[in-house]
């Protein structure tokens, strides 16, 4: 970490600022799609806490309504009931049952979305731009800067089109946090990733996290993926979702792959994946379609 | 990964994640040389010249040769060429008459009338239609309405509604295109994944410029192909507009010559509609791959989705 | 799934959008309406629209009509010749599309020159098509043929030229012989391209005929092929020249109404056709 230019953000493992950001709390949400009397229950009655700073993992079958909460957190789905708050500030409820996108809270979305017709750098700094909070030329430098530090040099003018999956989703990072998100909500980002290439993706996000400690908010249905990389991680039932189980994972942090082969990780593994295992079950019996 | 550090993920050498990158800093030329040789050795080029040796052949056997029935009516490859490509031609038309370059200029001035007129309304029409549930209720069921009625059934009604010769075909001309334009186009926008439009908004996009960055560009390809379905349109209705009513053009030169017994003249009237309309509809192709260079680049690597 | 479902069930007819289309239809009447008869309720003839005969009229055109058989002979030697081309563009159009598809040697001699003719369009195909044929009624057959015909082909080499790979791979590793493969995978796996071909080729089809009919029954002061002819295209050519022009526009809606039909059957069979394709 060279000298850093006025612009960028200085980055060290522990934050300068012991201010953090990002908690989420999600309080007795419901959500209903359709009619009440006709609806499906998607999220019932859920409640638990992102605390800030850390990250949180999500665990459920495909279709359990995990994504549904997450949307409701970005403000592209509305709540049927209850309340969720980003540091104590109502971000949906029952007067206003849909939040605001916005550039405090950024979503990487589970298949990518890098706009295919701009170049990694347009990418990038879309967000400034738009919000018209810096001049192109910073927001170039600023963007130029956060990418060589991600690893990402060379490739500005590309097209995301012409990168593997892997670096899509790493640019896709870097696109969110140059907004200086309070919390990144990350839907399945690795799903569609070869697992070596995934593996790399866990320790290049755990990075991220370290330098920035933006909050994370991290969906999956891997449960190894969950206990490496979570602070916490919250076991969903299968529809309608609900918390079945929270867990605190006191691995240490800084992590690596290492964390893998040790017994307190086996621990966690097999403290959840029966849980798991039996909601995974349920989804299955109950014939939900992956989508 | 058993020499795993943390830091080292990240900080590793991008290039490797680069599709291919032999493809990259590669003049076009170089490629388009490269490809045309690839061709060359490839069977190809010898079938075609087969294919075509065969129909040309069939024609000439049969037309000129053999002298079959019904056959022997039609105007054989060679009276056609010589007449083409005479300094005084038997029947007045031919590469070297000033006659045929208006023809020529006439049809296509009328086919790039319609086509524009049909790209300045049905493109813009056709993103809104895709980009507001609201404005599609309200208009699509007219749109609908309107649609099965094939644009050559309304010659008539063109030729009481618009005075003259030339603002009826013109006007017949643009409804076909501005249907397949306004069309596409909807549905390119409603191809757009929903995950574009949420990112921008997530980075702070307005309303407005998720329109001018998301849509817009998204629906890009589908505008494409809509814009070249819309030239060979064009001109399948240019000519029938042609030769139900109007003078000079193309598909006037088709009937005229067939009513004066010119029969060679209508086979060069169609070649040299089948050249005009390919060249237009490659020029549309052409500025399209200019215009989304992202989608050339990422066909040319095969595509790794 | 479900939620598609329900967000289907909640658009139905009774829905807000069905209104709003309802709406729309009945502003683009009325504003129809009041155009067509501008002259005499403002004194003033708005551009264009006050030349066309108003709805009203044109629906006691429509009411007259029904009833008239000549006017229904008209529409059925339409549909008739419609459906020989057509009829004749699939039968010729599907082998030729499949057999380009599976043999890349056929594909290398037939395709440039399929290229090659495809930018004609059909209709410029009429005089030479007249002068061919012995009869008038093959001349309009062929050049309807020639309008399904192309894009039927070009929708079967695309959807032959799709299939998956580890079709083939799975039949082959389960024993089926060529033919096999072409009767079980190629010909369904390309069914669904061929529907979406003939949905679009019967509309082409309909364009073809009516702009056939109007060529050979009036044209340039009925300049190709005689006064002979018929049908619906002829239909609203001969109204024109007769100058009812309320005529026209109930021809051009019975027109409509037609293609609009035959789009709606081909789906159908479509549909029937391609049973794994209807799930959403």
């Amino acid at each position: 970490m060279s000298a850093q230019p006025a612009t960028a953000r200085s980055y060290s493992a522990v934050p300068a600022q012991p201010l953090r950001k990002g908690g989420v709390r999600i309080a007795d949400v419901v959500k209903v799609y359709g009619t009440s009397e006709a609806g499906i229950l998607a999220v019932d009655h859920c409640t638990f806490d992102v605390p800030p700073g850390e990250i949180t993992v999500v665990v459920g079958p495909s279709g359990c309504g995990k994504t549904t909460l997450l949307n409701a957190i970005a403000g592209f789905h509305s709540i049927s009931s209850g309340n969720i708050y980003l540091d104590d500030e109502l971000l949906c409820g029952p007067r206003k049952l849909k939040a605001q996108p916005g550039p405090d809270r950024i979503v990487v979305f589970q298949n990518g979305a890098l706009f295919p017709w701009k170049t990694n750098i347009e990418n990038v700094t879309f967000g400034p731009i738009m919000q018209g909070l810096l001049s192109r030329a910073e927001a170039y430098e600023k963007a130029r800067d956060m990418m060589a530090d991600a690893g990402l040099r060379g490739i500005e003018h590309n097209y995301p089109g012409e990168m593997s999956s892997g670096v899509r989703r790493r640019v896709e990072i870097v696109r969110a946090l140059m907004n200086d998100p309070k919390i990144l909500l990350l839907d399945e980002p690795y799903r569609a990733l070869d697992s070596l290439t995934k593996s790399v993706m866990h320790e290049a996000l755990l990075e991220v996290f370290y330098k920035n400690r933006v909050t994370i908010f991290f969906i999956t249905h891997d449960l190894e993926e969950a206990i490496f990389l979570g602070h916490r991680v919250v076991i969903m039932t299968t529809r309608p979702c609900r918390p079945k189980k929270i867990l605190d994972i006191d691995i240490p942090h800084p992590r690596d792959y290492s964390v893998l082969t040790t017994k307190r990780f086996r621990e966690f593994m097999d403290e959840t994946a029966a849980a798991v295992h039996e909601e995974a079950l349920k989804a299955f019996a109950a014939g939900e379609k992956e989508r | 990964m058993t020499e795993a550090s943390p830091l080292r993920a990240l900080n590793r050498d991008v290039s490797l994640g680069l599709a291919d990158d032999a493809v990259r800093g590669i003049s076009p030329l170089a490629l388009a040389i490269h490809r045309f040789l690839l061709w060359l050795r490839s069977p190809r080029p010898y079938l075609m010249i087969v294919g075509f040796t065969l129909f040309i052949g069939f024609w000439y056997l049969a037309v000129e040769v053999w002298k079959l029935p019904r056959f022997s009516e039609m105007p054989g490859p060679t009276e056609v060429v010589r007449e083409w490509f005479s300094r005084n031609p038997t029947y007045g038309l031919s590469v070297f008459t000033p006659e045929y370059y208006l023809h020529i200029w006439v049809s296509t001035r009328r086919v790039a009338i319609a086509f524009f007129l049909a790209t300045a309304i049905g493109v813009p029409l056709g993103l809104f239609l895709g980009w507001s549930e609201r404005f599609k209720q309200y208009v699509f069921p007219v749109f609908e309405l309107l649609r099965p009625v094939p644009p050559l059934a309304w010659v008539p009604l063109a030729i009481v509604m618009f005075k003259g010769s030339e603002t009826p075909i013109i006007f017949l001309t643009f409804l076909a295109s501005f249907y397949a334009t306004a069309l596409n186009t909807m549905l390119g926008v409603e191809s757009i994944d929903v995950s574009y439009t949420r990112a921008a908004s997530c980075l702070g996009a307005t309303r407005w410029q998720v329109f001018r960055h998301v849509i817009v560009p998204g629906a890009m390809p589908f505008i494409f192909t809509g814009l070249q379905i819309s030239v060979g349109v064009a001109w399948f209705s240019l000519v029938a507009g042609e030769m139900v009513s109007g003078q000079y053009g193309l598909g006037y030169v088709i009937n005229t010559s067939y009513t004066m017994v010119r029969y060679p003249t209508i086979v060069i009237g169609m070649i040299t509609l089948g050249i005009v309309g390919y060249v237009t509809s490659a020029a549309v192709r052409f500025v399209g791959d200019h215009l989304m260079q992202w989608r050339t680049r990422e066909l040319a690597l095969g595509g790794d989705r | 799934m479900a939620k598609a479902f329900v967000l289907r069930a909640m658009s139905t007819v009774g829905g807000d959008d069905f209104w709003r289309g309802i709406a729309s239809i009945a502003v683009f009447l009325i504003f129809w309406e009041v155009g067509s008869r501008s002259q005499a309720l403002f004194g003033i003839a708005f551009p264009w629209i006050s030349q066309i005969p108003a709805p009203s009229a044109v629906l006691q055109e429509l009411v007259v009509l029904v009833q008239d058989p000549s006017f229904w002979m008209s529409a059925l030697l339409s549909t008739l010749r419609v459906f020989e081309g057509f009829l004749a563009a699939m039968v010729v159009g599907i082998p030729l599309g499949l057999a380009m598809a599976v043999s890349r040697t056929f594909y290398g001699i037939t395709f440039p020159v399929f290229e090659v003719l495809r930018p004609i369009p059909p209709l410029a195909w009429v005089p030479a098509s007249i002068i061919f044929w012995p009869t008038q009624e093959l001349s309009i057959a062929f050049v309807t043929f020639l309008g399904a015909f192309f894009t039927i082909v070009i929708n079967v080499i695309g959807g032959a030229q799709a299939i998956d790979v580890r079709y083939f791979q799975a039949a082959r590793s389960m024993g089926s012989s060529t033919w096999d493969i072409f009767c079980r995978i190629i010909l369904p796996a390309t069914l669904p391209s061929i529907v979406v071909g003939a949905t679009v080729g019967v509309g082409i089809t309909w364009a073809v005929v009516v702009a056939a009919e109007m060529i050979s029954g009036g044209g340039s002061a009925g300049s190709v092929g005689g006064a002979a002819g018929g049908g619906l295209g002829f239909f609203i050519w001969n109204s024109y020249v007769g100058g009812s022009y309320t005529q026209i526009v109930a021809g051009m809606i019975s027109i409509g109404i037609a293609g609009y039909l035959s789009s709606a059957v081909l789906r159908k069979i479509g549909k029937w056709l391609t049973p794994w394709l209807s799930q959403y």
